[in-house]
């Protein structure tokens, strides 16, 4: 790996709710280093946007990150004074989320939201501001981009707002961008435009990116690894290609073989029975077990981490035949 | 294989509604735009019996509003849909049980104050297809059909994930016994796992009903998964149609073809780079389309011809139906 950039260690996030303790994160870590790519896959309910919020300090009450350690670029998070954090939020961590017509306030002009963003973390002179904004609206693809600084959020398409929150978190050039299913609300020919061009731009900033979604075609065509979420775990990890060829974890094999592109034309796919478990009242032992078709007895106990060169899985029958 | 399902020539438009606020606005000097929105324009496709045809596009293409008007729920301005020969509407009401639709958000097509049973039995009961008597075990009947315990006829929606909701969204349309099945977005909603899951219970309840279906969905795997024939929308009209395999393997459109390229695909080699060849541009509006081909503006072959004479939707000689001048 690259030299290392965030490590998380074991974090935990928990939503103290009347029903209960809903454990959306429990026990995650990864590495990731400067400038890579990291997908990161789940279903709803999966905790993989509570995951990319703890890492921004962005957890609503009842939320809570109950332990665990994010150290980025050598520094700790988790307990992080909030005038701290924001001074990286925006500036050293950016966030883009799922629905830019959420995001962006539309009664101010796009320049003027940029604006904020700049002149939150210092920014210097109006007329920098603006320079800069309008060299950050044309790196991702916005055509005549000094001009549209006047314009409202309503006056852009959807791929044209999901360019504008990408080109702001990209205004202070970021050593980490979240991203939260970016492309999700958007048509494809649209995604496929934004994909290449997030790639690009990780590539020429050295930026690093979390890319968090529920589509492994997607993921595979960005990230250099792959994070598989499951009940609030990390079931699975390594080189995206290594993953999805030869998936160790049986929860991995079962999405693989969900999607209608590996299967033939009107052949039955190869379901996971079942619905993924409420977290406030998850089976004993690994979480999957109940829709598994490799578990056993064993299964009601923690699974243990296997792990092989660049790879981890947490699963007993993790190295059993993956077909 | 005949047609069962017709639509010939159908236009659709919609107006804005222009409401008092409009009204004073206007007096005061303010623009509004009365121009209406042509949702579909002179589409003509037929529905054969016992097939499944899948219809794509991107949002605001049309798809949609065509299979409404194939449903017989929404009438067109122009031209005429014929269910075996006879229209599926009488002016704004729906005259047939013979089509049914599954809708795709399962958490606002079904009535959250009704018991799923109750949301089961209420047409075929309206309909004389089932007593009062008989429908509680008519309900279970389908419950256990579309994979849910026929315990759950008493719950409300809400006690329900979104693929249950949809299990019960199918078994409400399947009770009216219809010859036809309308899907839009079917999936769209759904954790992978479980559109896995309601893609087979579809597949499966298609072959032992023997269906004719329309598949609507913006997700090209999806559709060719379920397909027989495809058709491609793009901004109100069909631009490219034929046989699913055929489409697929060799699409002629350049739009067709832009947009399978568009798809992110598996990647199981490492060393294989991003190979997007995404299309350029944006949808035009369809207040105001581009005059000849509406693609020609994104489009990599346009010339002259496209940019001033539309393309006309013509057979090729493998049957295929492709509009553009340079396919």
């Amino acid at each position: 790996m690259t030299r290392l950039l965030l490590e998380v260690q074991d974090l935990r996030t928990h939503f103290l709710t009347r029903a209960g303790v809903v454990k959306a994160v429990e026990g995650v870590s990864f590495a990731l280093g400067r400038g890579e790519i990291l997908g990161l896959v789940g279903e709803s309910g999966s905790g993989k946007s509570v995951t990319g919020f703890s890492l921004i300090g962005l957890v609503d009450p009842p939320g809570k990150i109950v332990g665990g350690s994010i150290r980025f670029d050598g520094r700790e998070l988790v307990g992080l004074a909030p005038a701290e954090m924001r001074r990286l939020r925006g500036k050293r961590i950016a966030m883009v989320f799922q629905d830019p017509a959420a995001t962006l306030n539309p009664v101010l002009t796009i320049g003027t939201q940029m604006m904020l963003a700049v002149q939150a973390h210092g920014g210097g002179s109006e007329r920098a501001g603006r320079d800069l904004a309008a060299r950050t609206l044309t790196r991702v693809g916005i055509p005549d981009a000094a001009a549209r600084l006047d314009a409202y959020p309503h006056e852009f398409s959807g791929g044209m707002r999901q360019r504008v929150a990408i080109a702001i978190a990209l205004l202070h050039g970021p050593d980490l961008i979240i991203a939260d299913e970016p492309t999700t609300a958007l048509d494809v020919s649209i995604q496929a435009q934004i994909l290449a061009e997030m790639k690009q731009l990780a590539k020429q900033s050295g930026t690093a990116l979390i890319w968090i979604s529920h589509d492994l075609a997607t993921v595979s065509s960005l990230a250099d690894r792959l994070l598989v979420m499951y009940a609030g775990r990390i079931v699975e990890s390594g080189p995206v290609a290594a993953v999805l060829r030869a998936p160790l974890h049986p929860y991995t094999r079962g999405l693989l073989d969900s999607l209608p592109a590996m299967a033939k034309p009107g052949e039955k796919l190869n379901q996971i029975p079942g619905s993924t478990p409420s977290l406030l009242s998850l089976p004993p032992g690994c979480p999957f077990a109940p829709r598994c078709p490799r578990a056993t007895e064993v299964c009601r106990t923690d699974p243990p981490v296997v792990t092989q060169p660049g790879r981890m899985a947490l699963c007993h029958h993790a190295l059993e035949s993956t077909t | 294989m005949s047609a069962i399902l017709s639509a010939e020539h159908v236009t659709r438009r919609f107006s804005p509604r222009i409401t008092l606020g409009d009204r004073i606005a206007a007096a005061l000097g303010a623009k509004v735009d009365r121009r209406p929105v042509q949702a579909v324009t002179d589409v003509s496709l037929e529905v054969r019996q016992g097939e499944t045809l899948g219809l794509v596009g991107e949002s605001g293409c049309g798809k949609s509003t065509l299979g409404r008007m194939l449903a017989g729920i929404l009438a067109p301005s122009e031209g005429e849909v014929l269910l075996s020969g006879t229209a599926p509407m009488r002016g704004k009401h729906k005259t047939t049980t013979r089509i049914q639709t599954v809708f795709q958000d399962p958490f606002a097509s079904l009535n959250p104050r009704m018991r799923i049973g109750e949301t089961i039995a209420e047409g075929p009961i309206t309909h004389g297809l089932v007593t009062r008597a008989r429908a509680p075990e008519m309900v279970a009947e389908w419950l256990r059909r579309v994979g849910l315990d026929p315990a759950f006829a008493t719950r409300f929606p809400h006690q329900f994930s979104g693929g249950q909701r949809q299990r019960v969204a199918i078994a409400r349309a399947l009770a009216m016994q219809p010859e036809v099945l309308v899907c839009d977005e079917p999936v769209a909603s759904l954790d992978v796992s479980i559109q896995a899951q309601i893609l087979n219970l579809f597949l499966e309840l298609r072959q032992d009903l023997g269906l004719t279906c329309l598949f609507i969905s913006h997700d090209l795997s999806v559709v060719r998964h379920v397909s027989d024939r495809v058709a491609v929308m793009y901004l109100g009209r069909i631009v490219e149609m034929g046989e699913a395999a055929r489409v697929y393997a060799a699409p002629r459109h350049p739009y067709t073809q832009g947009l399978l390229h568009s798809v992110p695909k598996l990647v199981l080699d490492s060393n294989a780079a991003l190979e997007f060849r995404p299309i350029t541009g944006e949808l035009p509006s369809p207040l105001s389309p581009p005059p000849g081909c509406a693609f020609h503006p994104r489009c990599p072959k346009a010339t002259e011809l496209c940019r001033g004479e539309r393309p006309p939707l013509s057979p090729r000689e493998d049957g295929t139906l492709v509009a553009c001048h340079h396919a």
